[in-house]
Order: C-alpha cells, then sequence, then structure tokens
C-alpha cells in the first residue's frame, strides 16, 4: 500500500501537507499493537491534526449511512477525532495528517518519548522529512522515493485535478469529483472549504489532507 | 456493484463519484447504470456516498418540476439521494476486481489492507530492504486509471526473463502460476483493477537497469505507472547510494516517506 507516497505536486506544495502513520509488522510487534496504535493517534490529537484515520473505518470526516434532507443546509463536516480512537479494533495502519511543520515536529517528538515500539513513517516533501528527522534528533532509517507517473500519462487530467485526486493514495477520490469541486468553487457554489469536506470523505484510511484541498481549490478558482 | 433501479432518481452525483468513470445516466432507460467491464468493484459508490432514504417517486417528481422550470437543483453532491447502491456477491475472477481495488478488502495472502504489502514502511522491523539493496514497487493504474492484468503480466514477464525476484507476500505474486517466469494466472487475464501494485527487490549495481527495463515495457502498457524506490540510508541518516543513482537517470526527487526507525521487535515467541 503506498497510499501516501505518490501524492502529486513539486516539494514546495507539501509545505502544508505532513502524513504521519504507524503500522507493526505482522509477526514481529503485532503483538499487543492495538493499544498502542490508539495511544499514537490521542497523542496526534493534541497537536490539532487536520485528519487522522485507519486503514479499515476511514478519516476524521466520514460519510453518512442515514442522511436527512436537513443535513443539505446545515451539514457537520467536523473533523470527529474520538470517533476514529474509539472505532480502532484491530491493528492496522494508522495515521494523523498535519497542515504545518511545527506540528509535524512536535508530533514526532511527543512520539519518540511515548517509545511506542511501531514503525513510524513521514510522508510529505523529503525535504519537509529530513527537517522532521532533525527536529527530534532522529537519524533516517530507510526511505521510499516517489519518482512520479509514467506510462501513458495522456490518460491522466491536468495538474490542478492531479494536485487533488492523488491525495487519496487509494484512488477513491475521482478525478471527475476533484474537476467538479474545481468547478463549483469557481462558480461561488460552494466554498473551497466545503468542496474539500465533500473529497476528504470518499478518502478511506484519513490521508486526505482538508486544508491543503482547500488551498488548492482556492488556487485553481483564481485560476492559479 | 449493482443499482436499484427502482430506487434510482437519475441525480447523477455517483458519476462524478467513481474513480473509472464507469457509472453513466442511460438515456433511455433514466436511470444510473454501471459499465461492467469499466467497473472495478472498487465501491467507492457504495462507500464514499453519503446515503439519504427518500422516496423515489417523491424525487423524480421534485426532479422534474425543476427540471420544467429551468430551475438549478442544487444538493449535496457526495450523496445518493436513495441509497440505491447494492452490493452483489461477486464470483471469481470478478472478486479479484475489488480486492485490489476496495482498500477496505484486506488480501488474503498479506493480511494488509490495499494492495500492496509492509515493503519499506516497516523495514526498522522486518530489515526488508538492507544496506547496498533497492526495492522497487512498481503500481499499475492509478490514478484514475485502470489496468488490465493482461499488461501487468508484459511487466512479470519481462522482470523474470531479467532474473529479478518477486516479492513473496505481495497480492500480484499470490496470483502468479509460476513465479519463475512471472506469468499471472490466465483466468484473471480479462479482469481489470484500480490498481496493482509488483514488488521487486535487486542489488543496487542493478537499479539502473530495472529503471530503464521499466520504462521500456511501460511504454507497451495500456495504463499510468507510478515508480517506488525504497533505500536504505545509512547510520547517519543520508542515502548517499540510491538517490544520485535516481537523479543521474534524470528523475527529480520531490516526495517520499520516510520510516524514521523508532520500530523495534516487541513480539514474544
Amino acid at each position: 500500500m503506498t497510499n501516501t507516497l505518490h501524492r502529486f505536486g513539486p516539494a514546495e506544495s507539501f509545505h502544508d501537507d505532513y502524513v504521519i502513520f504507524a503500522i507493526a509488522s505482522k509477526g514481529r510487534n503485532d503483538q499487543g499493537a492495538l493499544e498502542k496504535l490508539r495511544r499514537f493517534l490521542q497523542i496526534a490529537v493534541r497537536f490539532k491534526p487536520v485528519n487522522l484515520g485507519d486503514a479499515i473505518h476511514g478519516g476524521a470526516v466520514r460519510p453518512s449511512r442515514s442522511m436527512t434532507p436537513a443535513a443539505h443546509w446545515k451539514r457537520d463536516s467536523t473533523p470527529d477525532f474520538d470517533a476514529v480512537i474509539a472505532g480502532l479494533d484491530a491493528p492496522t495502519t494508522v495515521a494523523a495528517v498535519f497542515d504545518n511543520r511545527a506540528a509535524a515536529n512536535d508530533f514526532v517528538n511527543a512520539i519518540k518519548d511515548a517509545d511506542l515500539g511501531l514503525s513510524i513513517n513521514v510522508s510529505t516533501s523529503i525535504d519537509g522529512a529530513e527537517q522532521c528527522c532533525f527536529a527530534a534528533g532522529i537519524p533516517r532509517h530507510s526511505v521510499g522515493y516517489s519518482l512520479g507517473f509514467e506510462g501513458d500519462t495522456t490518460r491522466l487530467p491536468d495538474s490542478k485535478v492531479m494536485l487533488l485526486s492523488t491525495m487519496c493514495g487509494h484512488g477513491m477520490v475521482s478525478h471527475n469529483l476533484a474537476k467538479k469541486m474545481i468547478d463549483w468553487v469557481k462558480e461561488g457554489r460552494r466554498t473551497p472549504e466545503q468542496a474539500a469536506s465533500y473529497l476528504t470523505r470518499f478518502c478511506s484510511c484519513g490521508v486526505f489532507n482538508p486544508a491543503r484541498a482547500a488551498r488548492l481549490l482556492e488556487q485553481a478558482a483564481r485560476g492559479e | 456493484m449493482n443499482i436499484n433501479r427502482d430506487r434510482c432518481v437519475a441525480c447523477g452525483n455517483c458519476t462524478y463519484a467513481c474513480p473509472m468513470g464507469a457509472i453513466y445516466i442511460d438515456p433511455v432507460a433514466h436511470r444510473a447504470t454501471i459499465n461492467r467491464r469499466e467497473c472495478v468493484e472498487c465501491y467507492a459508490c457504495f462507500n464514499g456516498l453519503s446515503q439519504e432514504h427518500l422516496n423515489p417517486s417523491f424525487v423524480r417528481t421534485v426532479r422534474k418540476l425543476f427540471q420544467i422550470a429551468r430551475i438549478r437543483f442544487d444538493p449535496e453532491p457526495d450523496v445518493c439521494p436513495t441509497a440505491a447502491f447494492e452490493p452483489e456477491e461477486l464470483a471469481w475472477p470478478r472478486m479479484v476486481r475489488r480486492a485490489f481495488s476496495d482498500p477496505r478488502v484486506p488480501h488474503e495472502s498479506t493480511g494488509v489492507h490495499g494492495r500492496g504489502t509492509e515493503e519499506v514502511k516497516t523495514n526498522d522491523v522486518s530489515g526488508r530492504v538492507g544496506p547496498g539493496e533497492v526495492g522497487f514497487t512498481i503500481e499499475f493504474g492509478r490514478p484514475g486509471v485502470g489496468v488490465w492484468f493482461r499488461d501487468i503480466q508484459k511487466m512479470c514477464w519481462a522482470l523474470a526473463r531479467a532474473g529479478v525476484a518477486f516479492e513473496k507476500k505481495n497480492p500480484v505474486t499470490s496470483l502468479m502460476s509460476d513465479v519463475a517466469t512471472g506469468t499471472i494466472r490466465e483466468d484473471i487475464m480479462g479482469e481489470k483493477v484500480l490498481s496493482a501494485i509488483v514488488e521487486i527487490k535487486v542489488p543496487v549495481a542493478r537499479a539502473e537497469e530495472v529503471v530503464r527495463l521499466v520504462w521500456e515495457i511501460e511504454k507497451q502498457v495500456d495504463t499510468v505507472v507510478a515508480l517506488g524506490v525504497g533505500a536504505r540510508c545509512d547510520e547517519t541518516g543520508e542515502d548517499a547510494v540510491v538517490a544520485p543513482i535516481l537523479e543521474r537517470l534524470g528523475y527529480k526527487l520531490e516526495r517520499a516517506k520516510t520510516n524514521i526507525g523508532l520500530g523495534r521487535v516487541t513480539n514474544v515467541q
């Protein structure tokens, strides 16, 4: 699962995008991992993430199975971090997303101090991750580089759409919906934040960054 | 996936939500319809759209009146107003589509939710990619294009001919009838999935050869390819071995996932 690796964009476009995730290795440190993964999420909340999630149940902004018509006018898109933590019921990958380096640095420091024994990964620009490690006094152990998209790239949409849709590495945020949201913000039919929340609900593991999405939608709507 | 025609009101929200663009409004039936050849059973429609449970006749009447009056109906775009999507029991080989496309379904071969494995994410504990080695994840179909197994087959054959070993705990490897030749079982060649990842590991000395091989084969496949390269850093946290090779090949390294090395073996044997 390379669900955070291949986000589209130049390094500077990840200045507000830090995905930090924890994972246990099967047969090596998965005994008692559930409580440690929950602890990871609890610590993350202290540093004001913009999203939080696990790979089984999804993120902090989820679709509803029983929406009422009234929700069309008064829809709650507030991230529910408590629901994510309470809903974690099996070892899986858990993630916290931050929109600034200071919070990411502080969180990495706190996770280091917590000594959970789980594998922790930082997914962002190469420089951003190095800075996080440097701030925590940790040398990088391993690195997984994204070399971008190749092959028949004529089948890909324009870069503004790609910046949004690739934030769900599982591919659950469709290009067509991302394009529609850019158009809706452009037309003034929705705010960038509202449009970002629609996209966020499709992400099945909570790594979608609604803050970065709102910024990208606003820029795309202005033609930037 | 099925769409209940008695419930669908042809609002069109699902046509945008489908990552494959495989849902359209049938102009004759006036209902959302799934192109089953292109549908990869990712369940983004069922899992991602919120559901209302409105009366379909009522919604159709309202929509008709608005249409006649040329009034723009502006509902939430991520909602199926009548909960018309109905998952179906998938039989072999179609069930392969869901296993590779719906990230909430764990692969039996790996136990990991999603299409790959732990790769370098747990390298601090597993030691999967050691010093002097390079791990490759060659992902097909993402973002939003999809891939047929017959295209993945081309890459697997080429890698096997080059004498490259496939990662054992990988969903694609688990579907090979002959791992030595990279041959994927014949009965899934006609299946399309949202994405699939081929994983290999080679000595650093072969990294450039593998990249050039991928370049050659990706010209022959009808989809996009995303290449990921995993490397072990030295004791100071630097990678002075693999990154220079990639840069020499013309890649501008912008993004990575970095394993910060806090994991350790804790299981009691």
